[in-house]
């Protein structure tokens, strides 16, 4: 048997899991209220706007905040249910014994764990990219206000939660499946206060904490891909008018994604799947 | 004709010779391993184990928990990787996964995915072993089992047996030549053993190998043509039912009993004494006439012989004999 047509067969075994395990219904539930919730907000923002409270930039920049916090929202919800998805599916199925009769037809183990893993990246970034794109049409419909790259922002949060997933993915080849999912999503979190942390360095200008942002974002690009996802949503013109005052704010960020850590980016997926491969591969069944 | 020509013909008849001599050899045999070992952390878990399971032969494999029986099933299948050794499945070497193309397994711990029904699974497993399989034959398959009704539910409902005979159909589905069965009856009830017995000789009939891992001796002795007896992790003994079964008994009621006689039966074999019942072990080379000479010398020396009953030693009395014997012996070497 070609080894494509293994991996397109777990892939595949793995949406369907995902989908009779009811996480998609859970996942789609979740959206629906947030996206409602967001729609609510949004509705009032443009009634304060028409009643000429806010002036249009102050207008654009709430709504770059708006979405940027509900977006961060729909990445938390990809990196719980991915990692908590990850576990079961890998460590799991070698716990309780179903991968037995599975690894014992004629496939190659890393053919298995790259078709788990494509379709658990197929899943989480379907789920983004779709729940960002309501999203921004949501936005788009209650305030006019449309991203100014929002295929590239889109492409980034989709990142994001590949990156996060092959962590889990490593995890639970080593750590049983529960471990592998709590891990997973506190490095997420842990990662991201690093990120806040670092942007308030920046912003006083104390390069040592501002080092904590940049290190964290290289040991793991979740948030650096976040930051590069919030620059490509909010309104470019935010820091020429309002400048200092919102640097270091959370919910914005100041400069794109540079090509470098994009390679990084997959630089890193490559090397942690490859890790994960080769403690896979050495595991006794 | 250039000489490259020339010597590319010589190569391909060479070729075609040497295709012909490996086409006329009898074929490799379905598992054959030599000098397996693994260790798990500290325990030795399997030490030193060489077995083959030839083409359409039924082998089991026998002995007590914790003998590494279900290791070396799974060093056999790749599942666990060992620390040295070889593997061969149906003629190729296990590290290659194409060997195990036609390879049926059903695990001592068997799951199957519970989101989905009997059919998908039988479906997943056909794909995964990229062999063709009509989905006829694959309904087939779960009739065989006494799944047919129940093909379209998902798993979750499913019972212990229920699954443990699913499983077997997955073993059974892709047109396997050897098949591997772990413990197949542990969670049948009496009907569903005789289904596994069945199902097993119907494999031997067909030319299928098998290799059966089972606490039910009696299971063992019905179907098996061979046996591999494992014991901490070692060879303890293996042979053919005849070989190792081979060994006959007498048992003996005497009375006026002199240490003459004592020493005519012990001559003969090993002796066990309850009260005026003897029992001998006969030797093997027996040509027929050790017990009829035995009679007539105790007579001879004024016994008198109440009763002389043949008996066949039951696999499982030879089994425990053979694990008695190690601990013996191992409890001997530590004194």
């Amino acid at each position: 048997m070609t080894t494509a047509r293994t991996v397109l067969t777990i892939a595949a075994l793995t949406l369907r899991e995902a989908s009779r395990r009811r996480v998609l219904l859970a996942l789609a539930v979740l959206t629906a209220v947030l996206l409602a919730l967001s729609g609510w907000g949004f509705s009032r923002l443009a009634v304060e706007s028409g009643a000429n409270t806010l002036t249009s930039g102050e207008a654009r920049l709430t709504a770059s905040i708006l979405l940027n916090l509900v977006m961060f929202g729909f990445s938390l919800i990809a990196a719980l249910g991915t990692a908590f998805l990850a576990g079961p599916t890998l460590s799991g199925e070698t716990e309780s014994g179903i991968a037995l009769a599975v690894l014992a037809r004629p496939i190659r183990r890393s053919a298995f764990l790259l078709g788990k893993w494509l379709g658990l990246v197929a899943f989480g970034s379907g789920f983004v990219v779709l729940a960002g794109l309501a999203q921004c049409l949501v936005v788009w419909a209650t305030v006019g206000y449309w991203p100014p790259e929002p295929a590239t922002a889109l492409a980034l949060l989709a990142a994001q939660t590949t990156v996060l997933l092959t962590l889990a993915v490593l995890l639970s080849t080593a750590i049983s499946p529960m471990a592998s999912g709590v891990v997973a999503v506190g490095l997420f979190g842990t990662t991201w206060v690093a990120g806040v942390v670092g942007g308030l360095g920046q912003s006083l200008g104390n390069d040592a904490v501002a080092r904590v942002g940049t290190v964290s974002q290289i040991l793991l690009p979740t948030d650096g891909l976040w930051r590069g996802a919030m620059h490509a949503f909010q309104d470019p013109a935010l820091f020429t008018s309002f400048g200092a005052d919102m640097a270091g704010f959370p919910f914005l960020s100041e400069a794109p994604l540079t090509a470098a850590y994009l390679a990084w980016a997959v630089l890193w997926v490559a090397m942690v799947w490859g890790l994960a491969a080769a403690s896979f591969l050495r595991k006794d069944l | 004709m250039t000489a490259a020509d020339l010597s590319g013909v010589e190569h391909d008849a060479a070729q075609r010779a040497a295709a012909h001599l490996v086409a006329g050899l009898p074929p490799a045999p379905a598992v054959w391993c030599s000098g397996l070992r693994k260790r798990y952390g500290r325990q030795q878990a399997v030490e030193d184990v060489s077995l083959e399971v030839g083409r359409g032969e039924i082998v089991g494999l026998l002995g007590p928990n914790g003998a590494g029986k279900t290791s070396v099933i799974k060093m056999l299948l790749g599942l666990v990787h060992p620390d040295e050794g070889e593997v061969m499945l149906l003629g190729q070497p296990a590290a290659d996964p194409a060997a195990r193309a036609r390879v049926g397994y059903l695990p001592e711990l068997f799951r199957y995915q519970p989101w989905l029904s009997a059919a998908e699974v039988l479906a997943l497993h056909v794909r995964l072993s990229g062999i063709g399989v009509t989905a006829k034959e694959q309904r087939d398959c779960l009739t065989l089992v006494g799944l047919a009704e129940r093909a379209g539910d998902r798993l979750v409902g499913f019972s212990k047996g229920m699954q443990q005979r699913l499983g077997l159909a997955v073993a059974l589905v892709a047109g396997p030549e050897l098949v591997v069965l772990d413990e197949p009856t542990s969670a049948l009830d009496p009907l569903g053993r005789a289904d596994v017995r069945d199902i097993v000789l119907a494999l031997k009939a067909r030319g299928v190998a098998v290799l059966l891992n089972s606490h039910l001796i009696g299971e063992v002795e019905r179907v098996c043509d061979r046996v591999v007896i494992l014991d901490r992790g070692r060879v303890a003994a293996s042979g053919t039912l005849a070989e190792l079964l081979g060994q006959r008994e007498l048992h003996l009621q005497l009375s006026d009993f002199s240490p003459e006689a004592e020493a005519r039966l012990a001559a003969t074999g090993k002796v066990e004494r309850a009260g005026d019942w003897f029992t001998l072990a006969l030797p093997a080379d027996d040509d027929g006439t050790a017990v009829p000479d035995l009679v007539r010398d105790l007579a001879a020396l004024g016994a008198r012989v109440h009763a002389v009953e043949p008996a066949r030693i039951s696999l499982e009395e030879r089994l425990l004999g053979i694990l008695r014997e190690g601990a013996a012996a191992r409890s001997g070497e530590a004194r």
